[in-house]
């Protein structure tokens, strides 16, 4: 029981984040119709957010102490953060919420790349066919991969999570089981809440919204709200916008799960894809439920029992249950008929 | 209009020219210069292929590498301060070139891949004219251009890799290790792990799913269940997985008191991380404190990890922190160079390339079988391993293993390791019957 509960757990997590990435693939598509094949590397650049912002806030100041000496014959170099020491002890606390600090910055940033990307490439597309836009946004992922390996390197760069949410919740002693059974890192927990707060907060604007109406309505008969006099393609344009800020916020608040480098978006969208197959193209709740779902049948497909009868099942079990959910159900679970179909 | 049919006649003819035409660079070479070898270099200058990942989760790696044969080479030409070259047992090398011939040399870019290794090192061999191919940087890959290199008559000189097939049963006449293996890993660090832990523990292993995962499972399991150790699982997991949780909390409820992780560069800092995410350094299991071990170390793993690594154990082939005059004069070289310390994937790079010329200069010929019988059961010292032996049965190098652990107190963030203990090389040499090396007579090519 205790097993099977902090696998639910795993799932939970890993599944907010293709839940979050698969949310703004499905949004984009449902409204400008475009496979966006960049969104990984989206998701990437939000990790690479809190990158930037932590190694911004660490740069530190150089004195160099002549005592001392490297092995190699050079003086000692002797580095503190200027943001330590300007702000003292605010500043170590600034430091150590770097990762969380980064929300702010990625948001911004974030809007303002999917703002660029539509404009500058992605508007030129619409009337071509998917298979050019999976190709031109395809290589586009790999543009800003390669442009973030040129600056960061190609190893993994750590961000930790705050030192008080470093540790991790005896989540089994408040439902009763033995301690230290079933134990779940804090960040995780956040992960999970953070992502939730997130869809609901996409979902709020979009149900809530005079925007969020319009662009539904868009989604569901461009021509029609265009007739109207209202100029949608300028709001779709935001709606990339969002689309974008969702990915990079799951990316940077991935960094202390999942050092980041310049693969981990890659790594992260096709497993997307299949989620937004999955959960039925154009339908943004299909879309979170899909990502739930495959995230923990993925965690349970990774325990002993499991592997032991059937070897490798973790690795195929996501797109063995895409197979299935589209022989049963083509349009996928929440798939609206007519989408893609004509 | 015409109709196009095959007829028996016509393709036995065709067949016939198609088979000479494919047989005939292989024929027509050997006959006719039967007396030379592949690549044979005629002018002033001699050419060596560096084959090292420039891109992939190893890239950092391979840039290390590459400084260090950069290095080598300038120390050969007889510019810079000549690092080991002054330390080194051997004293014919004189700092101008190979036998006189200036070194020069050629990259390619393997990309941790064994595919584009080989189609590299073959462009290096067969276009760029390249007499030695070194480099590596995984297991895999190192098997995949060991064998390419026995085909095409040209020294391999095994970069890092660590499984112990690479001089075990995938070894080549052709090719030679300075690195160490999973075998002498497993015998340094059996009673380090003994003194830190006791002899009643139970272990849970993490693998990467290749042959240098497996071949360091096996090898650890074997010294550690001598010790009295339990294996609680080995659990396989995909190369380059990212989240590792899935495979983590099983452990948490497994009984186990040790967790073994398998895993190298992106992997380990990905896994090790995660793991102390759960809490996993904090954890008592069987009234015991859980312990972590990550057999193969590397300092720049242990960088991208950070904090985790503190007072974990693990075992290296070198360390820059070494007081040997060798270790010494190489730090300083490539300090001086670059600006930072060099790893062991740098150290054991330099070492070959080192140990090639000297080979070559003291067999007097590029001649891969002359070389190579100048490698074979070579006695050295001064390269900061101390003394070491070129073994002539499977061209595996023995000297010293270094066990080290996560420091404390790192006192910059180049100094995460300390040496604990230097296990003399009689502690890990293995018979020539244990890995099943066959290596066959050495192909001289052309």
């Amino acid at each position: 029981m205790d097993v099977i509960l902090l696998q639910l757990l795993n799932g939970l997590d890993k599944g907010g984040a293709y839940a979050l990435i698969a949310l703004g693939l499905t949004l984009i598509f449902g409204t400008l119709g475009v496979v966006n094949f960049a969104h990984g590397a989206l998701f990437m650049l939000g990790a690479f957010c809190a990158v930037s912002l932590s190694a911004f806030m660490g740069l530190e100041k150089v004195t160099i102490d002549e005592t001392q000496m490297t092995a190699w014959g050079t003086p000692l170099e002797v580095r503190t953060p200027y943001i330590v020491d300007w702000f003292g002890s605010a500043g170590e606390f600034m430091l150590d919420f770097s990762v969380p600090l980064s929300i702010l910055l990625a948001i911004p940033v974030m809007l303002l790349v999917g703002l660029i990307m539509e404009r500058g490439l992605i508007k030129h597309f619409y009337k071509r066919a998917h298979a050019d836009q999976i190709l031109v946004t395809f290589g586009l992922a790999i543009v800003l991969q390669e442009l973030v390996k040129a600056q960061f390197g190609a190893n993994p760069l750590p961000q930790p999570a705050p030192e008080t949410l470093s540790g991790a919740a005896d989540i089994g002693m408040a439902l009763g089981f033995d301690p230290h059974t079933v134990v779940y890192p804090y960040w995780r927990l956040v992960y999970f809440a953070f992502a939730a707060v997130v869809i609901a907060a996409v979902f709020a604007f979009l149900q809530f919204t005079t925007f969020g109406m319009v662009v539904r309505a868009g989604m569901a008969d461009r021509e029609t709200v265009g007739l109207l006099g209202i100029d949608i393609d300028r709001r779709f344009t935001i709606v990339f916008g969002i689309a974008a800020v969702v990915a990079g916020l799951a990316g940077v608040m991935y960094t202390p799960i999942l050092p980041p480098d310049y693969h981990m978006g890659m790594d992260f969208l096709v497993l997307s894809f299949v989620v937004v197959v999955v959960g039925g193209m154009g339908s943004l709740g299909g879309a979170v439920l899909a990502g739930f779902l495959l995230g923990i049948l993925q965690s349970f497909a990774s325990m002993n029992e499991i592997k032991s009868i059937l070897p490798g099942i973790d690795q195929i079990i996501i797109y063995l249950v895409a197979i299935v959910i589209l022989l049963l159900r083509p349009r996928g679970l929440l798939g609206r008929k007519g989408v893609m179909e004509t | 209009m015409s109709t196009f049919s095959i007829n028996r006649r016509g393709l036995l003819k065709g067949s016939a020219a198609l088979g000479a035409g494919i047989a005939a660079p292989t024929i027509f070479p050997s006959y006719a210069w039967a007396a030379s070898y592949t690549n044979e270099p005629t002018g002033s200058s001699v050419t060596l292929g560096f084959n090292v990942p420039q891109t992939g989760a190893y890239a950092d790696e391979g840039a290390d590498e590459l400084r260090a044969y950069q290095l080598a080479v300038k120390h050969l030409n007889g510019e810079g301060d000549g690092g080991m070259l002054s330390t080194f047992s051997s004293k014919v090398l004189k700092g101008n070139g190979i036998l006189g011939k200036k070194v020069e040399y050629v990259t390619g870019d393997t990309q941790t891949k064994s595919d584009a290794a080989r189609a590299s090192a073959k462009r290096m061999i067969q276009k760029d004219g390249a007499i030695m191919i070194t480099g590596g940087s995984s297991s895999g890959v190192a098997i995949a251009v060991q064998g390419l290199c026995q085909e095409e008559g040209v020294i391999f000189m095994a970069g890092l890799t660590h499984s112990n097939d690479t001089t075990g049963k995938d070894c080549r006449a052709n090719g030679f290790r300075h690195f160490f293996n999973t075998e002498m890993s497993g015998a340094a660090l059996a009673p380090v792990l003994k003194n830190a832990y006791g002899t009643d523990r139970i272990a849970y292993h993490l693998t990467a799913d290749y042959t240098w995962g497996w071949s360091q499972e096996g090898s650890i399991k074997k010294y550690t269940e001598q010790l009295g150790w339990q294996t609680a699982a080995a659990v396989r997991t995909p190369l380059g997985a990212g989240d590792f949780s899935q495979y983590l909390t099983p452990v948490l409820n497994s009984g186990a008191d040790v967790l073994v992780l398998n895993h190298y560069g992106k992997d380990m800092v990905n896994s090790l991380t995660q793991a102390v995410q759960f809490g996993m350094r904090d954890k008592q299991v069987n009234g015991k404190d859980f312990a972590i071990v990550v057999p193969l170390y590397s300092r720049l793993m242990a960088q991208g990890a950070g904090e985790n690594v503190k007072g974990i154990f693990g075992s290296t082939n070198w360390h820059w922190s070494l007081q040997d005059e060798g270790s010494k004069a190489f730090v300083k070289s490539f300090g001086q160079e670059y600006g930072f310390p060099p790893s062991q994937a740098a150290h054991t790079t330099y070492c070959q390339a080192i140990l090639y010329a000297d080979a070559v200069e003291r067999a007097g010929s590029f001649r891969p079988s002359a070389v190579g019988a100048a490698l074979e059961d070579f006695e050295f010292d001064g390269l900061g391993n101390g003394p070491t032996l070129y073994r002539g049965f499977d061209h595996q190098c023995f000297k010293d293993v270094l066990v080290v652990k996560g420091k404390e107190n790192p006192t910059s963030k180049f100094d995460v390791l300390e040496v604990v203990e230097v296990t003399p090389r009689a502690q890990v040499e293995y018979g020539t019957d244990l890995l099943g090396c066959n290596k066959g007579p050495f192909n001289d090519g052309a």
